[in-house]
């Protein structure tokens, strides 16, 4: 009943009835204890500590070079920190790979692959049945005629619902997202923006987006982490009802009060 | 009512008129490009038949076409066809083989660049024709010789471009699929190898250019059958015909050879933006 009244004000985007497969797998509890990453000298994030309770929607803001970036690397697996422990619920993170997704900048497809095989990616090593779930997964996104395309006949907004589309395919437990709207016009930003939402609350992963858009992180996020200095400056809840109206003065009062934040830390 | 349908019709004839037009100036476009090589046989036919250029220097295009027809339906033609296609094609699989094998080994393994790649740059530097005396020496002017120096030709231009296109994998794919828990195999096959296949390919039309140029100096120099041993037997009996015959079979040959890379280019690179379909 609530998973039904969850989906309900999405109705305007394509093909979300697709998700209503089985009931997602509860999101990945994140924990990072005294997480210390140096470049050289520079030390980018400095003992810091971070807890997303399974299914938050966690949004990391902050200006350029604040280690927010390191950041989500680490926690996606993707580099390996110099000092403290990263664990998923009961798991380290050596285990990540199997829970976690990322979604990067850039789409990164394999520009040889047609759109369906960059989506099997997304399953990794469990491929063969996946040939569904992939078309499925393509339908959620509204690609769902574009299965046979080259990625080079996409447009840039196409290509990350392409990589949206492969990072859910698994259904992870958690998804790191990199400024993956970052390099769209804001029509389609908007449009992804509502689509990210959209997976989130269907599939029930724990999502860490990093972004440097203030906005775009009210409008989509449980609780916003204002990173300074590599360590936490700021850990906001946002309570606002989803889905969520830019217009409103609570939204334009969290805003400001952020980027106030933001710009007196310059 | 009238006038709208005349200004319907006015705008048909005009689109039909425009597409014969079209169709008009991609004939003309396309035997424009032959204009030139056409003149020039004909002035060559001419210029021999009117005895301004020596037939024992060079035999007019009908005496070319005459010797072709006359080697051909004694068989010899095709025999040095197929033994010179033979050899051309071995050396490419020998050494080009060798390339790719350690163009791709170098470009995944440290350690096999550490231990190789200085070794093959050095080697490089040597003209692979230079080696033709001591190949003599080494393999007398049987098979291994031409064999040898058409793989050695062929080998450079597919280890370089072979190495170069495993490096120039976008990094960033590499971190994604292995961010998908892609194993090395699958890495490789579906990430790296078609990653490098553009690059591969340039490599492959680069040493189809240096393998015939290879195997004509071979077979001039030490055959006793192929395409160039006919160009030289011809030359003893001042055949001129048959000397540019063999000339105008080397061009054919080399043009053939061209072609099949392009196409396999073609089949194996739908996604690359220069050979999508318009």
């Amino acid at each position: 009943m609530t998973r039904i009244a969850a989906l309900a004000p999405s109705e305007a985007l394509p093909g979300f009835e697709v998700g209503l497969r089985d009931a997602a797998p509860p999101g990945a509890p994140l924990t990072a204890r005294g997480l210390v990453k140096r470049f050289g000298d520079k030390i980018v994030l400095n003992a810091l500590d971070l807890h997303a309770p399974a299914g938050q929607f966690l949004a990391v803001v902050g200006r350029s070079g604040c280690g927010k970036s390191t950041l989500l690397r680490l926690l996606a697996g993707l580099d390996e920190a110099d000092g403290g422990r990263i664990s998923f619920g009961d798991r380290e993170i050596n285990d990540a790979p199997r829970l976690a997704r990322v979604m990067f900048q850039e789409a990164r497809l394999l520009p040889w692959a047609s759109v369906l095989a960059n989506v099997e990616v997304g399953l990794g090593r469990a491929r063969g049945s996946g040939r569904r779930l992939a078309l499925d997964a393509l339908a959620s996104v509204g690609l769902a005629d574009r299965v046979g395309d080259w990625p080079s006949a996409l447009s840039g907004g196409q290509r990350q619902r392409v990589a949206l589309a492969r990072a859910l395919v698994s259904r992870p437990r958690f998804l790191a997202l990199d400024e993956p709207l970052g390099a769209l016009d804001a029509l389609t930003r908007i449009e992804m923006q509502h689509l990210l939402e959209a997976a989130w609350r269907r599939e029930r992963f724990t999502a860490i987006l990093v972004t440097h858009d203030v906005t775009e992180a009210v409008a989509l996020a449980d609780r916003i982490v204002l990173l300074e200095d590599g360590a936490v400056a700021l850990d906001v809840t946002i309570n606002l009802p989803r889905p969520r109206s830019r217009g409103t003065a609570e939204f334009g009062a969290i805003v400001d009060r952020i980027l106030g934040r933001l710009l007196r830390s310059a | 009512m009238t006038r709208a349908a005349s200004v319907d019709f006015d705008s048909s004839t005009d689109a039909a008129g425009a597409r014969s037009r079209r169709a008009v100036a991609a004939v003309a476009s396309g035997a424009s490009k032959w204009l030139v090589p056409a003149l020039v046989v004909a002035l060559w036919q001419g210029a021999s038949g009117f005895g301004l250029i020596s037939d024992t220097l060079l035999p007019a295009p009908t005496s070319v076409l005459a010797a072709g027809w006359r080697l051909t339906r004694s068989g010899e033609l095709a025999a040095n066809i197929e033994i010179s296609a033979l050899r051309a094609i071995a050396g490419l699989v020998v050494g080009g083989g060798i390339g790719l094998a350690l163009g791709l080994a170098n470009g995944l393994s440290k350690l096999s660049e550490n231990l190789t790649d200085s070794t093959l740059q050095m080697i490089r530097n040597v003209p692979h024709l230079a080696l033709i005396p001591l190949v003599i020496v080494w393999f007398g002017i049987d098979e291994g010789a031409k064999l040898f120096l058409v793989a050695l030709g062929v080998f450079f231009p597919l280890y370089v471009n072979t190495l170069h296109g495993v490096r120039s994998v976008d990094p960033q794919l590499i971190e994604m699929a292995r961010s998908y828990g892609m194993s090395n195999g699958a890495l490789f096959r579906r990430v790296i190898l078609p990653g490098a296949l553009p690059s591969i390919f340039v490599g492959l039309r680069y040493a189809l250019g240096v393998m015939w140029l290879t195997l004509i100096v071979a077979e001039t120099i030490a055959a006793q059958s192929g395409i160039g041993y006919m160009a030289m037997q011809a030359r003893e009996f001042m055949m001129t015909d048959v000397v540019v015959l063999s000339i105008l079979i080397y061009a054919l040959l080399g043009k053939f050879a061209d072609f099949v890379a392009r196409f396999l280019e073609r089949v194996c690179l739908p996604w690359h933006p220069a050979y999508k379909k318009l």
